[in-house]
């Protein structure tokens, strides 16, 4: 690269950087003050470029038209920030951690539903800005002067919010909120408004990071998910809550990413590597690298002690063996009276029940939420299909070993991983599962990249449907005994006293990091067996399976059924996964349909649904006791 | 009044209707259809209006085997898990006669294999990727649409001619990219020994970065750009080339820059004089697609784009192959799709016996602007069979079966 090449580059890291950073801001702002992971972020940030789309073509392609357009697209979704905070978030506040998470993945399929009906499938490409469609000459290049224009928005607006937070009153009450959220409101500060006003901000901001996109970027369906990793990579890498770490955080992602892109292909002697095809991961490879070196980000500080006592989850309770055996022989006589998709279906819900058990057995007693668990899932499906098809094993021991696979990963990632914790740690488990996606996504030879796997089918006495939906009922049964009986050994205790009070865990001379590594291991192990039983059923595998959706499926699952249950998971996977089936078949609409239904369930069911059913059950036996 | 004659003409009608009655009543032949209508709506909303015209016409001209035809769709949320178990419900619960549909390539292979194992027929209508025919082609699977490859070969001769001595690449970072990439550097060199590849940019599907892509292409000096990118990525691409100045004075060729799916978006933006493929409904004026595009024009009210043709001519090759095989039995119906020959709005094509694969053509042209829209110039319709290779070649590619 040559000097005016690098430097152009560097430019248009930072532009990128910009954009990055608005969305972000407002992304780290709703999290300090109101501890929710925000998923439709991406959404309003989609909305700002749709609505900023529609109102410039209302208002005139000028330059009056222009930025009045941007900055009412801005107020606009703010707004809509508003709408969401108040009819559904301000009423799970109380809610187990993360819980408010399955809410916004239900907006989140309610708004793509929503931007399709009033804007439709066509991308929609909006106008340059007027007056600034020119290029500049810079070293000889040219550059878009409205690029220039965003490169010096980005530190603008952290100056601006700087300012807001510091010199305001509103400012120094958001600013407490994040530090110690229960105190503030002990004084008397009204927790509803503020958490409504920093909502606003947030959502403001996004939608002021998409409607500036408006030359640059179509509006179209796929934006939210596209932006929501990158702002939350963003926002973690810069340290939760720091703002000037956000725009450092963007800056060294944007960068990177123009340079993978600007360096291209490099010829070594032997073998030539293609920077341009690390772009994919670049800023989860970048994020895992920052939170090993530093647990809390580039400028973030350890979260002040939280007051953990109030928020002990209840103790678990083992099922009852009667409800079970009535469990174990219905599923074991489903074939009788079935025919082969209410198989098929069964064993999809028993595939993700171990998955959501797995991932349920780390983030509930274990205390380590992972947004990556289905690293494990796919890792145990392509072991699976590699072992059978590149290895030549027959399938019995393809099968049983590929799960071996899945924990020998989770036994090195989760050593990273467990020193770490929160939010941080969730993210570093992410981090793991997208550098995973994107080797599985690209090693040709070894996993056929981007197309998947086929032709993984089971051993000729497995391939009846009936014969393998007993195997996988079996193997995804025992999967879950074995996690739930270890729950209530010393293992199990152990874990939950490591989470509910690690101080006097280790006092007592519990090496808390060792179990919960060990916890790790295991839940790799059980998502493992998932996938592999997962992807013998279907015959083929493919990479979505270790992809950010799989794992926020997990999630959902088990926040629907309640994370502070034994059977939620389980529950909540047969929901979820017979749910979608249902939907996607009877209604076109059927994303908003599935939103809609999980938003009446959270604002409900606010401890999830077996949660929920059973607090019901609880008071009516009071009543009639 | 009440006759005797007028009696005697109520009860022959009776008589005869109860002839006719069985054969109305007959259930409708089902054909089971599978795609990502969610994830991929911008080409999957015409494509779903194309197959519900073929299903309209079909009917109104007696249906097939004297029964009336009936697509049941599926929505995979471009998952082929997904896919699979809609597969699974489409046989056992809808007892559909076979499989039709699918987009992405990985979902194509995926319901491939699965029509494999169920040895049901499978006829893909999108999915672009040449392994479906070639090296994971099996018995049971034919595919309707030019592939990457194809596609690729129509551009060839075009990049050839013009002599270029050093390219640029950019691509999506994901099967269909990587396959345009390959056959087109392979096939161009063939051509043109002398020709060099500069430099190469993956893009990661749906995210390129576009200002610093342009760049680095502009750095490697290149005389020509062969692009595979769409949708979004392509909008962006042209935007941030023709603001940086970067497409002057330099030949472009987009794989898919023609399809009105892609085009359209761009308005008076679309990059004039770019080679691509694609479908230039506006000036095509065969009577077989006079007549589609009317049908379809008074049927929606709206014009047809690429997806609406393949979803036409899915349906229609699916009908062709009950015809022709005169039973929904597997065996006949496979049986009936090698060889068979379908008319589609862009002329008559053959599924060919040798790698299943159709001889639908596309058009290459050039892209140009007209009353704030850009169409294609200069195009002419080049037939798939012209753009495959030898059977050779296919055969030492396609595995036994």
């Amino acid at each position: 690269m040559t000097f005016p090449s690098f430097f152009i580059q560097l430019l248009n890291g930072l532009t990128d950087a910009s954009s990055l950073f608005l969305v972000s801001a407002g992304l780290s702002l709703i999290f300090g003050v109101t501890r929710i992971v925000n998923f439709a972020h991406g959404s309003l940030y989609m909305l700002g470029l749709y609505v900023a789309y529609s109102l410039i073509q209302a208002l005139g392609r000028s330059p009056f038209g222009f930025w009045t357009g941007v900055i009412l697209a801005a107020l606009v979704v703010g707004v809509v920030g508003v709408v969401i905070e108040v009819l559904v978030l301000r009423r799970i506040y109380r809610a187990p951690e993360l819980f408010q998470l399955l809410a916004t993945f239900a907006i989140v399929l309610v708004v793509k539903d929503a931007a399709l009906y009033l804007w439709g499938s066509e991308d929609l490409v909006g106008p340059r800005a007027p007056g600034l469609a020119m290029a500049v000459d810079i070293l000889g290049k040219r550059m878009p002067a409205y690029d220039l224009l965003l490169i010096a928005i980005g530190p603008v607006m952290l100056g601006l919010l700087w300012l807001l937070l510091q010199r305001t009153r509103w400012g120094a009450l958001v600013r407490a909120a994040t530090q110690d959220r229960e105190m503030v409101g002990a004084l008397g500060v009204d927790q509803a408004k503020l958490f409504t006003s920093v909502f606003f901000v947030g959502a403001m901001l996004a939608g002021l990071g998409g409607a500036l996109q408006i030359p640059r970027e179509p509006a179209n369906l796929d934006l939210d998910l596209s932006v929501i990793a990158d702002a939350f990579v963003v926002t973690v890498v810069g340290g939760l809550g720091s703002l000037p770490g956000a725009l450092l955080a963007a800056i060294l992602i944007g960068v990177a990413k123009a340079m993978c892109i600007g360096v291209g292909t490099v010829r070594l002697p032997g073998f030539e590597v293609d920077f341009s095809r690390l772009v994919l991961v670049v800023e989860f490879v970048i994020m895992g690298v920052v939170l090993v070196l530093r647990p809390y980000g580039l400028l973030g500080k350890p979260p002040a002690v939280a007051r953990a006592a109030a928020s002990v989850p209840p103790p678990l309770r083992s099922p009852r063996w009667q409800t079970a055996l009535v469990w174990i022989a219905l599923l074991l006589a489903a074939p009788l009276v079935s025919d082969d998709y209410f198989a098929a279906l069964l064993i999809d819900i028993a595939c993700f029940a171990l998955f959501a058990v797995s991932l349920h057995f780390i983030m509930g007693p274990a205390g380590m939420i992972s947004f990556g668990h289905a690293a494990y899932f796919g890792l145990g499906a392509y072991a699976g299909a590699v072992l059978l098809k590149r290895a030549g094993l027959p399938m019995e021991a393809a099968f049983l070993l590929a799960p071996f696979v899945a924990a020998a990963f989770a036994l090195l990632y989760g050593w990273f991983c467990v020193r770490l914790s929160g939010v941080y740690l969730a993210m570093l488990t992410l981090a793991f599962a997208q550098i995973t996606w994107s080797i599985v996504f690209q090693w040709d030879s070894l996993t056929s990249g981007s197309n998947g796997m086929i032709g993984i089918w089971p051993a000729a006495w497995l391939s009846g449907k009936t014969a393998y939906y007993y195997l996988a009922i079996v193997c995804c049964g025992l999967g879950i005994a074995f996690l739930w009986r270890v729950l209530f050994s010393p293992f199990g205790y152990t874990l939950r006293a490591g989470r509910d009070s690690p101080l006097r865990a280790e006092v007592i001379g519990i090496n808390v990091r060792g179990f919960q590594w060990m916890a790790f291991v295991l839940a790799g192990a059980m998502a493992g067996v998932a996938g592999t039983v997962f992807a013998f059923s279907k015959g083929s595998i493919s990479p979505s399976a270790t992809s950010i959706s799989q794992s926020t499926d997990g999630l959902v699952m088990v926040l629907l059924g309640g994370v502070e249950t034994l059977t939620g998971p389980v529950v909540g996977a047969g929901l979820f996964t017979w749910l979608r089936d249902v939907l996607a078949r009877e209604t076109d609409y059927w994303r908003a349909v599935f939103g809609l239904i999980i938003l009446a369930i959270v604002v409900l069911f606010p401890q999830g649904l077996v949660g929920g059913l059973k607090a019901l059950f609880g008071r009516w036996q009071e009543r009639n006791a | 009044m009440l006759t005797r004659n007028r009696l005697l003409t109520a009860a022959s009608a009776l008589v005869a209707l109860s002839f006719v009655a069985p054969a109305m009543a007959q259930e409708p032949i089902k054909l089971g259809e599978i795609n990502s209508y969610k994830v991929f709506a911008a080409f999957l909303d015409p494509y779903k209006k194309g197959m519900e015209l073929a299903v309209e016409e079909t009917n109104a001209a007696g249906g097939v085997l004297g029964r009336k035809i009936e697509v049941v769709s599926r929505d995979d949320n471009g998952n082929p898990a997904d896919a699979v178990r809609a597969a699974e419900e489409l046989l056992s619960r809808e007892k559909v006669a076979f499989l039709i549909g699918t987009f992405p390539s990985n979902v194509g292979l995926a319901v491939a294999d699965f029509a494999k194992q169920k040895k049901t027929l499978f006829i893909a209508g999108e999915p672009l990727t040449d392994k479906i025919v070639w090296d994971q082609g099996n018995a049971y699977t034919f595919r309707l649409r030019p592939s990457t490859y194809m596609q690729t070969a129509m551009l060839v001769p075009e990049a050839a001619k013009l002599h270029k001595k050093r390219w640029a690449i950019v691509y999506p970072n994901y099967e269909y990219g990587q396959s345009a990439t390959a056959a087109f550097k392979k096939l161009l060199k063939e051509k043109q020994p002398d020709v060099e590849f500069v430099a190469e940019q993956a893009t990661p599907l749906g995210k390129i970065d576009a200002g610093a892509v342009v760049q680095a292409l502009a750095d490697a000096k290149p005389d020509a750009i062969f692009s595979s990118l769409f949708g979004p990525d392509l909008a962006k691409f042209v935007r941030a080339g023709s603001e940086r100045g970067v497409f002057k004075n330099v030949a472009v060729f987009d794989l898919l820059g023609g399809e009105p799916e892609y085009l359209d978006p761009l308005k008076d933006e679309a990059p004039v004089g770019w080679y691509v493929t694609g479908y230039p409904w506006q000036d095509l004026k065969t009577p077989e697609h006079t007549k589609f595009f009317n049908a379809y024009k008074a049927k929606f009210h709206d014009y047809p784009r690429l997806g609406s043709i393949v979803g036409y001519s899915t349906v229609m090759s699916a009908v062709a192959a009950i015809k022709k095989a005169g039973s929904l039995d597997q065996d006949k119906l496979v049986a009936a799709m090698a060889n068979l020959q379908v008319s589609t709005p862009f002329g008559p094509v053959t599924f060919r016996a040798i790698d299943h694969q159709s001889t639908m053509g596309a058009f290459v042209g050039r892209i140009g602007v007209q009353d704030g829209k850009g169409i294609m110039t200069d195009w002419r319709f080049i037939d798939g069979k012209d753009a495959l290779p030898s059977d050779t070649d296919v055969k030492k590619m396609r595995p036994a079966n």
